[in-house]
């Protein structure tokens, strides 16, 4: 095995485990500190699909930010649940029948794509050039992608007027 | 004979973890652990575009990634605000406790 395959499986059981920890842990908290190493390991595996930016991206702003966020607002919260942690009415074990279908169907069609070797870019440094680099990103983001970019400021701007104006006690 | 990893070992990843995080917001019942499962389902999304930007060679998958982490900031941000005042006003997170909108 190469080290690539081996670093995939690695990385591949620790982020299901992680996303287990998620769906499972009883403790509000605990589910987001599986979170955050969900997060980690699939910044691992971002690595080995040579995308560097976006994985400095997903720790700095997913298990940095939007983690904090969440561990910020369950903090506030004195959560005391005693219930259950999941309940499963009629409808509910439907939505999971559907769910296992759903990724029947998902894991049967991606088994059949045409494996394209020929683009598989792994441990060849010469072909890879700047591809996932932060300067080629950069030189596409703001020439051929500058709408989306300014789009996603001004939906930032109006994300941050909104949650004030939620979460305030008085307008 | 290659030694690389498959997309479709990185498609089927990412089908398990969508598929996850879609059990989690249907079965759990503290909002904000379903928030944090649809984040697991953005990631999943994530994962998908950054395999097939590989296997194309092409950097447009980075760009969607990047702008999905943009918008599940915003996301989170406006969500976690609405939890917020839904706990201020009623005292819980509990999602079958929260349904006067469901009738």
């Amino acid at each position: 095995m190469s080290a690539e395959q081996v670093l995939f499986w690695v990385f591949a059981v620790a982020t299901v485990v992680a996303a287990g920890g998620v769906i499972l842990a009883r403790n509000p908290i605990a589910c987001a500190m599986s979170l955050v190493a969900t997060f980690f390991f699939l910044a691992g595996i971002y690595v080995l699909l040579w995308a560097h930016t976006i994985a400095a991206v997903q720790v700095l702003v997913y298990a940095g930010a939007i983690m904090v966020l969440f561990l910020f607002v369950l903090m506030l919260m004195s959560l005391s649940d005693q219930g259950p942690v999941m309940t499963f009415s009629a409808w509910r074990i439907a939505g999971v029948v559907a769910v296992v279908t759903v990724l029947a169907a998902l894991v049967l069609v991606f088994r059949r794509l045409p494996a394209q070797e020929s683009l598989a870019w792994s441990g060849d440094a010469a072909r890879l050039g700047d591809f996932g680099t932060i300067k080629h990103l950069g030189a596409v983001m703001y020439t051929q992608w500058l709408f989306p970019f300014e789009a996603v400021s001004l939906l930032l701007l109006v994300a941050i007027v909104g949650a004030v104006v939620v979460a305030k006690a008085r307008v | 004979m290659s030694h690389t990893v498959p997309t479709a070992n990185y498609l089927i990843l990412a089908a398990v973890l969508f598929c996850m995080g879609m059990l989690g917001v249907l079965l759990r019942r503290n909002a904000l652990v379903v928030f944090m499962c649809i984040e697991l389902m953005l990631n999943a999304a994530n994962l998908t575009f950054l395999a097939f930007a590989r296997e194309r060679g092409d950097s447009i998958g980075h760009l969607s990634a990047f702008f999905i982490i943009a918008v599940a900031a915003a996301e989170a941000a406006v969500g976690l605000a609405i939890v917020i005042a839904v706990f201020r006003s009623r005292g819980t997170v509990n999602i079958e406790e929260i349904q006067s909108m469901k009738h």
